[in-house]
């Protein structure tokens, strides 16, 4: 399977995507880490970290673009799965603070100290361990994609009523991640992680670490993908993007390979948001709001949708505009994405690989005909 | 002992009421006399002869006593060391100002060294709060009869017996005498009365079937023996079932309010989801304009003409539809227009307006909330039995029905309406008759758009007024249209209903918050059930 995925798998465009970005990575890794601080060669530890949180964007944006883009299902509920991830993450990374809280308690998060909880809930048992937590930033997302997605698929709720209801599954969880109750740590989530797997995180060597992280995470998750697409599955899939009956009638279980490229997004989506806390070193329930799953989606309108390579250069381009924008003048950042919003549905239906691809033919048809005119002009003066 | 001497207080009060009521316009001599003197010994009393002076104070029943007895117990009440003058006494900079406290005049600031407190200890301010309401069941002013009656009840002191007695006798009006008889009902219960006042007592305060009353028939409960108490577990149960009948009501009544709130913000959507199928991600701004056009017009009375502040709603709503409407309609021709049949891109470029919306009006208006005033027919609250219904509430409930049954009429009844069922049934049928349907998709989009910035007006009463207004109803606007079924006006009615009655049936076992994530995981769990929602609509145009 690897050798045909190496073979059908990876064309010109996968390879460049893949090379530019373990460039970039590296490149900023070395600039980081080598020149002594100061010097103009010098990259400070910010580019680093938001580098990092652009790429877990990017896998976020590439497991939207697995189900919107080949599938047909438009997840306006994917930071849910992404936020999971991340509090399974984050929970692991409490525990690892151990007594160092501000409470000094052995076991508990400071938060439970301070609501005067006397033990662990059930819930948080094993999380101490880091392979339980990478377990569980696949499996939480899974399963409740995979339950969510049994659901709706076998009763055929499909289109802009998958929509809504995904919206409002992650509404619902954000509700229900504010409360203190929940043993999430309320309003406040978790937050004042000090190490990950021993190492500091906010030493730069950690932060380069999760950078590299995060760039094989994604180009893992784009071989899968990319995989996925390309095989015989992907194909069905493809069908049942576009016409879902008339692959039903023949004779495909349209539900199961839905369900499968579902709950395979939803744990992709899972790893992004681990990967995307202990960069940020905060997660809260306000990861859940509608806005940020919808927001994901623009990633993959604007890179374009149904391109896996234009999915993840949506979310880094989007994100790097945010940081522009919001620091530069933030109140035209809204105006500014809502306007991508417009423009990228209005005008660019296939993104900005859409945009490319007709350039790049245009460009390529007219060197064609160019060719073509001169050979005439040729043969023409030959025989004169 | 006591009791003689609370008949004999009751006999002087009344008799002071009686002298009071003939007298009150022109006191005599003596009654000043009396008055005077019996202030002036209060000063250098000790506790058992104050008390009697309090007595005697309250025996004249001079509403000019009220003030003196209220200063005596929170400590205003001093006597100058000179000559024991009893005066009202109120610091200003460690020096004391001091008044009179029968006529009022002012008596000059002293050194605190030259005044002393007359001082009350917790028996005596008992005392002062019974004499007081006694008293205060006397005043000419119904709102002060009616408020000492209800502190009484609250109460509960035996002590104000003949007070009450003497006042049921007096009250002419019939709702402050029912509450004083259930003040008397508990001061009895209280009192050492024979079992049969009290069995009496106790149907009072069944009739009255609320929490105070059920404390108080619970108390006697478990104190009582024999047939007394027999009686009182039976009323128990009977003030508990009615309670609870109570409280089955009101849960209704919250539901129908919340379920109006949800109907009124989806009702626009019914129009663009419901009958077009075009997804409004920007829905939720449209009722924000419409609560900030309500906030620009009353900002513009209240600074040129106060007057028609009453009417600010009135006036606000036909230009909260133009003003939503109108941008709905530019969002129609400039956006939705080119994304007919591609639902997904709709959603998301509507998402994007939405957006632009929300950042213009916080560029325009500021980030925080912005009042919007209520008009006086829409403040207060009236009681229907243990029910307490507020205005605005009413009022939103009836506005939404009204604006239900508006838009049927319209969508039934109108050239209009015919043509948007035809253009939403087979355009190209209706196009072919000479519907102009580009046209006819703007008008209904207008129409939706506008309805949800009537909601605003509607919302502006009952919820903050900012830029992230519209976002806190998108999601429950489209479960509502969602469960009630897409394309049917009846399905959004009897959805907004359904599920306003089943949030607040749920939150007292789960609390709000809980209470909305169950009602969601309902509606996921309810569509998997029924795709097409509660009503939904049959034959080929479910297909399309």
């Amino acid at each position: 399977m690897i050798l045909r995925l190496l073979k059908n798998g990876i064309d010109r465009k996968s390879w460049i995507f893949l090379s530019v970005l373990f460039a970039v990575t590296f490149g900023v890794s070395i600039l980081n880490l080598a020149p002594t601080p100061g010097s103009t060669l010098h990259l400070s530890s910010f580019v680093v970290t938001v580098l990092g949180k652009y790429l877990t964007y990017a896998l976020l944006a590439l497991s939207v673009d697995l189900v919107w883009g080949y599938c047909g299902v438009l997840s306006l509920g994917h930071a849910a799965f992404f936020t999971l991830g991340g509090y399974a993450m984050g929970m692991h990374l409490m525990r690892e603070i151990g007594p160092r809280g501000v409470y000094g308690h052995p076991i508990l998060p400071d938060f439970m100290v301070f609501l005067n909880w006397q033990e662990l809930p059930w819930f948080w048992l094993g999380f101490d361990m880091f392979w339980f937590a990478a377990l569980m930033v696949i499996l939480v997302p899974g399963v409740l994609a995979f339950v969510f997605g049994w659901f709706a698929f076998r009763s055929r709720v499909t289109g802009v009523y998958l929509s809504i209801i995904t919206q409002a599954l992650t509404f619902a969880l954000m509700l229900a991640f504010f409360r203190n109750d929940m043993g999430f740590g309320g309003n406040n989530g978790l937050t004042d992680f000090k190490d990950i797997l021993g190492f500091n995180l906010q030493s730069d060597g950690t932060r380069v670490g999760l950078l590299i992280a995060s760039a094989v995470a994604l180009a893992i998750g784009f071989l899968i993908a990319r995989a996925v697409v390309t095989s015989k599955f992907g194909k069905v899939l493809i069908a049942i993007r576009d016409a879902e009956s008339r692959t039903r009638f023949l004779g495909y279980r349209a539900e199961n390979y839905k369900l499968l490229v579902w709950t395979l997004s939803a744990s992709m989506a899972g790893v992004a948001g681990a990967l995307y806390v202990p960069q940020v070193g905060i997660i809260n329930p306000s990861e859940f709001s509608p806005a940020n799953s919808i927001e994901v989606v623009i990633y993959v309108a604007l890179g374009g949708r149904g391109t896996l390579v234009g999915a993840a250069l949506g979310g880094v381009l989007v994100n790097f505009a945010k940081t522009i924008f919001t620091g530069a003048f933030p109140e035209y950042w809204l105006f500014f994405l809502g306007g991508l919003f417009v423009v990228s549905t209005l005008f660019m239906p296939k993104g900005i690989i859409g945009v490319w691809g007709h350039i790049a033919n245009k460009w390529r048809a007219d060197r064609a005909r160019n060719a073509s005119s001169t050979l005439q002009a040729n043969t023409l003066k030959k025989g004169d | 002992m006591r009791f003689i001497q609370n008949n004999l207080f009751g006999f002087l009060l009344l008799w002071g009421f009686l002298f009071f009521g003939l007298q009150a316009t022109s006191p005599t001599l003596a009654a000043e006399d009396n008055l005077t003197t019996h202030i002036g010994t209060m000063a250098a009393a000790n506790f058992t002869a104050l008390s009697k002076q309090i007595e005697a104070l309250a025996a004249t029943g001079d509403p000019r006593v009220v003030p003196i007895l209220e200063a005596l117990a929170k400590g205003r009440l001093f006597f100058r060391k000179s000559d024991k003058k009893v005066v009202f006494a109120t610091k200003v900079k460690r020096r004391y100002k001091l008044s009179d406290p029968l006529s009022g005049d002012t008596l000059g600031e002293v050194k605190k060294s030259k005044v002393k407190k007359i001082r009350v200890n917790n028996k005596l301010r008992r005392q002062i709060r019974t004499v007081l309401g006694g008293l205060t069941l006397l005043s000419p002013d119904p709102k002060v009869r009616l408020k000492a009656a209800e502190a009484i009840f609250k109460s509960g002191d035996a002590t104000a017996l003949p007070a009450l007695e003497a006042a049921i006798v007096k009250e002419l009006d019939t709702a402050i005498r029912t509450v004083l008889r259930q003040a008397r009902a508990v001061a009895v219960l209280k009192a050492d009365r024979p079992d049969e006042d009290k069995k009496a007592a106790l149907t009072i305060l069944e009739a009255r079937g609320d929490r105070d009353a059920l404390s108080v028939v619970a108390a006697v409960a478990r104190t009582s023996t024999g047939d007394l108490k027999a009686i009182a577990d039976r009323t128990v149960t009977t003030i508990q079932e009615t309670l609870e009948l109570w409280n089955i009501v009101q849960n209704i009544w919250y539901g129908l309010s919340l379920g109006s709130v949800l109907l009124l913000a989806a009702i626009g959507l019914a129009i663009t989801f419901g009958v077009m199928g075009v997804i409004n991600m920007a829905h939720g701004e449209m009722v924000m304009i419409g609560a900030y056009t309500t906030f620009v017009v009353q900002d513009i009375i209240r600074t040129s003409a106060p007057e028609l502040f009453d009417y600010s709603l009135a006036i606000a709503l036909p230009l909260a539809f133009l003003v939503a409407g109108g941008v709905g309609v530019a969002i129609e021709r400039g956006v939705i227009r080119f994304l007919y049949g591609r639902p997904l891109e709709t959603l998301l470029a509507t998402w994007g307006v939405s957006l632009v919306l929300q950042q213009t009006v916080r560029t325009i208006f500021g980030p925080t909330n912005r009042e919007v005033g209520a008009p006086n027919f829409m403040s207060g609250a009236f009681e229907i039995g243990h029910l307490t219904i507020t205005y605005n509430r009413l009022w939103i409930i009836v506005f939404s029905l009204m604006v239900m049954v508006a838009l049927m009429m319209l969508l039934k009844y109108t050239a209009l309406g015919l043509q948007m069922r035809a253009v939403t049934q087979n355009r190209k049928m209706a196009g072919a008759m000479g519907i102009r349907t580009n046209w006819i998709d703007a008008a209904t989009f207008g129409l939706g758009s506008g309805l949800a910035g009537i909601a605003g007006v509607a919302l502006s009463q009952i919820d903050n007024v900012s830029p992230n207004l519209g976002q806190s109803y998108i999601i429950d606007s489209f479960m509502v249209v969602v469960f009630g079924g897409v394309g049917n006006l009846w399905g959004t009615l009897v959805g907004a209903l359904t599920l306003g009655i089943a949030n607040k049936f749920l939150e007292p076992f789960a609390g709000a918050v809980l209470a909305k994530v169950f009602v969601l995981i309902f509606i996921i769990l309810f569509i998997q059930k029924r795709p097409r929602g509660l009503f939904a609509l049959k034959g080929r145009a479910i297909e399309s």
